[in-house]
């Protein structure tokens, strides 16, 4: 019965786009370093359903702004309407940040509540993300790729209405990142969600959005909004993201 | 380990032999009295009453140092005006709390044993604070954002984290706690291997000295393997 009911939730939140305000963001004064500000005027709607990838170069304020929207952060001057969507969020963080001392299938559990209908689900979703064989083993046992997969398994578990996502592929070696963002974009479309994706990788942001929104550096704000014009044959083509990469970011 | 021990038995007997003095008897004169204290109930009735308190103190100060630890750990401000009180107290001979115990709260059960916490508490709150200071903002973000709820946050995320901590403090504090058992009994019990100990001290009865303070360390060990250890390799078995 549950299920039905959240999909039918599901269904009204998909016309409303979730709206990002902050007018400004400062860091408050520790020990010798002054107050800093981080984030001024970065406002912006997103699309139900669409897939925002927000970059720009390391310390702009990504990932505070990340943490304003995720509401770990509520020391900021601004609004933020996220609608009804915001029950189902979840972030997928920088870091796996897995229980060390649960298994890999206990963590995914872990993000559902007891008896839940979702919960049937795993042993498919281990399945998908490619860990079946780790079920059963910590994730410190695991490879770095490995425990990405199982973040990304418990992040759609949930079957979030929004998803966070905070560099997610960083310090992989090439083949790993490109294998988990083919993997995101299957789970993606199979699972559709507002994402809202971090990176400062720009042929990963042209590859994974379908818009980019370019911070500026140093007391970020918006630089440059665009939409990414490519198909999802393409986004598998490394000179066709390289051709869109230089159109979006020549302005940069 | 046991050729290592046997080792030692067989030099300390080979000494005694040699020395023939009444002061230093042999293992097999040693053993004798530990089955005579056994056969007539003294051994039971002294051990038994030693474990009762150790038991007793050792619960009390794990449950306070562990709560004062945490207090310490996770609010800074408390942190600043109790360190100096942990200092001291950290710093404070088991013989003074002992003696103080005894005059303030009259020779009883409960002094006794208040007394033994009282020298183990600080220790448990420091190894504990420094455990809560360590808990990851990380995780506890990640429980935040995927609605673990208190009970989950504390069975999942922060025990876990503290268990190590309180392994570590538990396995130190049991080696603590039945010395200083000893001590307070000697001082101010009727039972009790220390009360024992204290007897046999001042009929200069090193035998018996040697025979209680044999079988007690048997006890502790196997405490030490049997529970503390298995449970230490339990809390830490996720580790790489």
């Amino acid at each position: 019965m549950a299920s039905v009911v959240d999909i039918a939730k599901g269904t009204a939140h998909a016309g409303r786009p979730i709206k990002v305000e902050v007018k400004r963001k400062v860091f408050p004064p520790v020990g010798d370093r002054e107050a800093q500000l981080v984030l001024r005027d970065v406002a912006f709607e997103v699309a139900p359903r669409s897939f925002l990838v927000v970059t720009g170069p390391s310390g702009c304020g990504k990932s505070t702004l990340l943490n304003i929207i995720a509401g770990l952060d509520d020391d900021f001057e601004g609004q933020l309407d996220l609608g009804p969507a915001g029950d189902r969020l979840t972030y997928i963080f920088q870091s796996p940040r897995l229980l060390p001392w649960r298994t890999v299938e206990e963590n995914i559990a872990l993000a559902l509540p007891e008896g839940d209908p979702r919960l049937a689900r795993i042993p498919e979703m281990l399945a998908r993300v490619g860990l079946a064989q780790a079920a059963n083993a910590y994730p410190e046992r695991l490879s770095l790729g490995m425990q990405r997969r199982a973040a990304l398994a418990r992040g759609f578990i949930v079957e979030p209405e929004i998803l966070l996502m905070d560099e997610p592929f960083v310090s992989l070696d090439d083949p790993t990142a490109q294998s988990l963002r083919e993997l995101l974009l299957e789970l993606w479309h199979s699972q559709p969600t507002t994402v809202i994706f971090i990176t400062h990788d720009r042929a990963e942001a042209i590859q994974l959005g379908t818009r980019i929104l370019r911070l500026s550096p140093g007391q970020a704000s918006v630089a440059q909004d665009a939409e990414v014009a490519l198909s999802d044959a393409e986004r598998r083509d490394r000179s066709a993201v390289l051709r869109e990469q230089n159109r979006i970011f020549a302005a940069a | 380990m046991v050729g290592s021990l046997l080792t030692l038995v067989l030099l300390w007997h080979l000494l005694a032999v040699i020395l023939q003095n009444k002061y230093l008897p042999t293992p097999v004169e040693v053993v004798d009295v530990l089955a005579r204290e056994a056969g007539n109930g003294d051994l039971v009735k002294h051990i038994v009453a030693t474990l009762m308190r150790v038991a007793a103190a050792f619960v009390i100060s794990m449950l306070i140092g562990t709560a004062i630890g945490l207090a310490l750990g996770l609010y800074r401000t408390a942190d600043k005006f109790f360190d100096a009180w942990l200092i001291l107290f950290l710093n404070l001979p088991a013989l003074v709390t002992i003696t103080l115990c005894y005059i303030w709260f009259g020779l009883s059960e409960a002094a006794a044993v208040t007394a033994v916490a009282l020298n183990k508490i600080p220790n448990v709150a420091v190894n504990m604070r420094e455990g809560a200071r360590a808990l990851s903002r990380d995780l506890a973000e990640m429980a935040v954002i995927y609605k673990f709820g208190w009970w989950r946050t504390l069975r999942h995320v922060t025990l876990p984290q503290l268990a190590p901590f309180f392994a570590a403090s538990a396995r130190s504090g049991l080696g603590l706690v039945w010395k200083i058992v000893l001590v307070v009994e000697a001082f101010g019990r009727s039972t009790g291997v220390g009360y024992r100990l204290n007897i046999a001290f001042q009929e200069f009865d090193v035998t018996t000295i040697l025979a209680y303070a044999l079988a007690f360390i048997i006890i502790v060990q196997i405490i030490e393997f049997t529970i503390l250890q298995p449970l230490q390799a339990k809390v830490t078995a996720w580790r790489r």
